[in-house]
């Protein structure tokens, strides 16, 4: 009893939200991953991209539920989501054609790039705060809990609940049908395959006959469905904070670091490791010892890692752990 | 004057103050396979980037059959049958040879984005074509038992010969080839030498090749074109190359061998 207690307790608090954030931080890391490989710049303007795709789905939301309109059980959210893609994907086109697009007939180098990413990010920044405001909303609706702890806990006997939010299956099921089709497509299509040549090697896919309008345009397109589910995803779990969305960036930036920058397949894994990482390293274990210890060894304080307020370092680490010792098989094949 | 496929006309390229072309003039015609000859850093590579679109130059002018095609970017002459290898070769490492010969055709035309994300039997039907066509490349290159070996692990001679089938995947109008046969042992050289043949006779391409070693070039090539410093030197048959006195002297003490 004790032991499956242990088993509940740690796949309620590590494993349960390890896979939600996990799917979350994959999914924007895909997103950044995909802008390297193919348009070569690490984009700081990511997070804000995030935050505004999910500003608009916030706001097509509240229209409809002023319409009366809901999804049944589930989140409203889900209707306004493609909504919020295509305004999103507009955003990313117009800064490309403005700014990007500018800066990459005139070759210029990768700094400059990131720098110009800054400026969109204060760009974007601002425009969400002046539109929905810098607080905490929670557009959550439809129904909350597909198990509550309580339920299990009559329904098993056991002392340790496990509670299973209906955003978190969302976000798990949103992420294997997302993936899915995103790796369909660059392993299997004809036009998947050659924004992978396009990525490995650019003079080689133009002298192919690659369009690199074409691919560039392409890569927005997916990177921005990418940016507004993983982003109404984590705000439909936890709640929508501009300047949080902004703070993800580390995290997604180290998923995509450990990856392996430029490959999708990489962030995917690096999403998740970055997300049990910072879960189990920051979750207390003092009541899991305690089912498994006999009363004599019973720890005493909390045996945890680090303050949940550190959590940003944990992926910081990581970031520099892995550059200092991998940094070959990360940057393979890329030039920063 | 119809038979002159690429006309090169004063062609000035410098890097800072490097001038790497330096008004160069030189015409191909069509289904010759042209040699081009140069000690090193003579700009021979540099030529090669700016008729196929790597580079543009600073002043100058390209024409291919008639067409000015000087600011022509690589993918769209690719469309118009203008193909080149690379002197170090290129290749999409982490993908097999065949997938790295089946991407080559580019967009198809009319090929609609969200099209190619459904399952179609015209695409696949398409897509079998060009696994067709691959597949008899690489026959015709007697590499069939690389398929699915991933590119990046090849050596470099067969690199050499994956990327003279990526120009044999579309029905080219010329090819430029940069030294495909450095660094390709004496069997594979004779491969590759009759392949050339072989398509310039079969299939009407017009090769024009930048190599070093004397007897690949006079085997194959006529006119030879030799260039010195940026600009054309001498332009000729082998065999008159070989007694110019003007191209001996540019050679002399290059280590250059006959
Ligand atoms: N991208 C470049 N940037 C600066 N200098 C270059 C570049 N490409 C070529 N050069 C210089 O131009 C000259 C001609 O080079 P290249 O065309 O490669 O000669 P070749 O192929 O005949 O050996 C050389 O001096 C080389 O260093
Ligand atoms: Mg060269």
């Amino acid at each position: 009893m004790d032991f499956l207690n242990s088993i509940i307790l740690l796949t309620n608090f590590i494993i349960v939200p390890g896979i939600t954030y996990g799917s979350q931080l994959a999914l924007g890391a895909i997103g950044v991953t995909l802008i390297y490989g193919v348009l070569r710049f690490a984009n700081f303007a990511y997070g804000d991209l995030m935050a505004f795709g999910t500003m608009i789905v916030i706001l097509v939301t509240w229209y409809l539920q002023s319409k009366g309109i809901s999804f049944g059980l589930l989140p409203t959210a889900l209707i306004a989501l493609p909504v919020g893609i295509l305004f999103t994907i507009a955003v990313s086109l117009f800064f490309d054609k403005t700014v990007f697009e500018y800066y990459r007939e005139k070759k210029s180098n990768p700094v400059t790039f990131i720098v110009v990413s800054l400026g969109i990010m204060f760009v974007l920044n601002a425009v969400v705060r002046i539109i929905i405001g810098p607080n905490d909303i929670n557009f959550m609706d439809g129904h909350k809990f597909i198990m509550k702890a309580r339920e299990f806990k009559q329904l098993t006997g056991l002392n340790e609940g496990l509670a299973i939010k209906s955003t978190q299956v969302i976000t798990l099921i949103t992420t294997i049908i997302t993936c899915a089709l995103l790796f369909y497509f660059l392993n299997k299509t004809k036009t998947g395959k050659s924004m992978r040549a396009y990525s490995d090697n650019e003079d080689l896919a133009l002298l192919s006959g690659i369009d690199p309008k074409r691919i560039v345009l392409l890569t927005w397109v997916i990177v921005s469905i990418l940016a507004t589910v993983a982003g109404t995803l984590y705000g439909l779990d936890k709640s929508f904070k501009p300047f949080t969305y902004f703070n993800n960036l580390l995290p997604i930036f180290a998923a995509t670091i450990v990856g392996g920058i430029g490959n999708p397949l990489g962030a995917f894994y690096g999403g998740f490791l970055i997300a049990f990482s910072e879960i189990a390293l920051t979750y207390a274990y003092k009541k899991f010892f305690k089912y498994l210890m006999p009363e004599s060894l019973e720890p005493s304080t909390l045996i945890q890692f680090i303050s949940t307020d550190y959590k940003f370092a944990i992926s910081f680490a990581i970031l520099i752990i892995v550059l200092i010792f991998r940094p070959n098989g990360i940057f393979k094949g890329k030039v920063i | 004057m119809s038979n002159i496929l690429v006309k090169v006309e004063n062609i000035v390229k410098s890097f800072g103050g490097l001038v790497a072309l330096n008004d160069c003039s030189l015409d191909i015609k069509t289904n010759s396979i042209t040699g081009i000859i140069g000690p090193n850093g003579s700009g021979k590579t540099t030529l090669f980037n700016v008729i196929t679109g790597n580079l543009k130059p600073d002043t100058g002018n390209i024409f291919y059959n008639g067409i000015e095609i000087t600011n022509y970017e690589s993918h769209e002459l690719f469309h118009l049958g203008i193909l080149r290898t690379f002197q170090i070769a290129h290749e999409f490492t982490n993908m097999t040879v065949i997938e790295n010969l089946m991407v080559v055709p580019g967009d198809q035309k009319g090929e609609k984005l969200l099209y190619s994300l459904l399952y179609d039997k015209k695409i696949k039907k398409e897509d079998e074509e060009i696994r067709d066509k691959a597949m008899e490349v690489l026959q015709f290159l007697k590499i069939e038992h690389l398929k699915n070996e991933r590119a990046g692990n090849l050596s470099g001679g067969q690199k050499k010969l994956l990327e003279l089938a990526r120009t044999m995947m579309v029905d080219a109008k010329i090819v430029f080839l940069d030294e495909v046969g450095a660094g390709v042992n004496k069997t594979l050289l004779k491969d590759i030498s009759e392949s050339i043949l072989k398509l310039n006779q079969d299939k009407g391409y017009t090769f024009c090749m930048i190599e070093h070693d004397f007897n690949f070039i006079s085997e194959l090539c006529d006119p030879v074109i030799v260039l010195a410093e940026g600009s054309v030197l001498f332009k000729g048959t082998a065999q008159e190359v070989k007694q110019n006195e003007q191209v001996i002297e540019s050679y002399l003490g290059k280590g250059i061998k006959k």
